[in-house]
């Protein structure tokens, strides 16, 4: 699965995208094994109130399932405009 | 309707002129351009935009394509850039092509209220001082509660 990383994420997290194995059925599943793996990680997704989550290039929630997912993206909320 | 997510400048007399242009079904257009501000206090260098290449068209089609169904539009356009801006340049266009004025005045703030917190961009301001995401406005998601 491709995870991919944009603006203050991917600064914290220090690269924009990474392959990963991984059984994660939800987004929340992901997150939890991506913070166990280096405190970068942890401290980037400490606060899930100032992430967003796109699936396969949609907005979705954390909550939602990766099932067939190819695509997991995490930023800050949008500033468009 | 067409959607542009460009690093490069846009031309917006050109694109003014040529929107919509031949069409004899519709009364108003609307435009509205967004340019980069300075900052009062700590002087902008420059506005430095990221965006998701592919999320971004997907999200900004999908918000025209709804502006253009709710609003009856005959037209819409939305340019939007990317990349290292400085104060005074354009950073985006939307224009609204319909029978009748509120259609196409509400249908361009539809599309400016949803681009702002839907669609994957993200500003970061160089100033003297250093460097600092903009971050979202509270305001700027209640703006959707209206549509």
């Amino acid at each position: 699965m491709d995870i991919l990383y944009f603006a203050w994420v991917r600064e914290r997290i220090g690269l924009p995208r990474e392959t990963v194995e991984t059984q994660a059925g939800t987004v929340a599943d992901l997150v939890a094994e991506l913070r166990k793996r280096e405190d970068r990680y942890d401290l980037a997704f400490s606060d899930l109130s100032a992430l967003r989550v796109a699936v396969d290039q949609k907005l979705t929630d954390f909550d939602a399932s990766l099932a067939g997912a190819r695509e997991v993206a995490f930023f800050p909320p949008m500033t468009g405009g | 309707m067409r959607i542009s997510v460009q690093e490069s400048p846009f031309d917006l007399g050109k694109e003014t002129a040529g929107f919509s242009a031949g069409r004899k079904d519709m009364g108003a257009l609307v435009t509205f351009t967004g340019v980069v501000r300075d900052l009062p206090g700590d002087p902008l260098q420059a506005l430095e935009i990221e965006h998701y290449p592919g999320m971004t068209e997907a999200a900004l089609t999908e918000i025209a394509e709804q502006a253009m169904a709710r609003f009856s539009l005959g037209d819409a356009l939305v340019i939007h850039r990317y990349g290292r801006l400085v104060p005074g340049e354009m950073i985006m266009m939307v224009a609204t092509a319909a029978p009748h004025r509120n259609d196409a005045f509400d249908g361009a703030e539809f599309l400016m209220d949803y681009l702002k917190s839907r669609a994957p961009f993200w500003k970061r301001e160089i100033t003297a001082t250093g460097a600092d995401w903009v971050a979202s406005k509270a305001e700027d998601e209640a703006a959707l509660d209206r549509w």
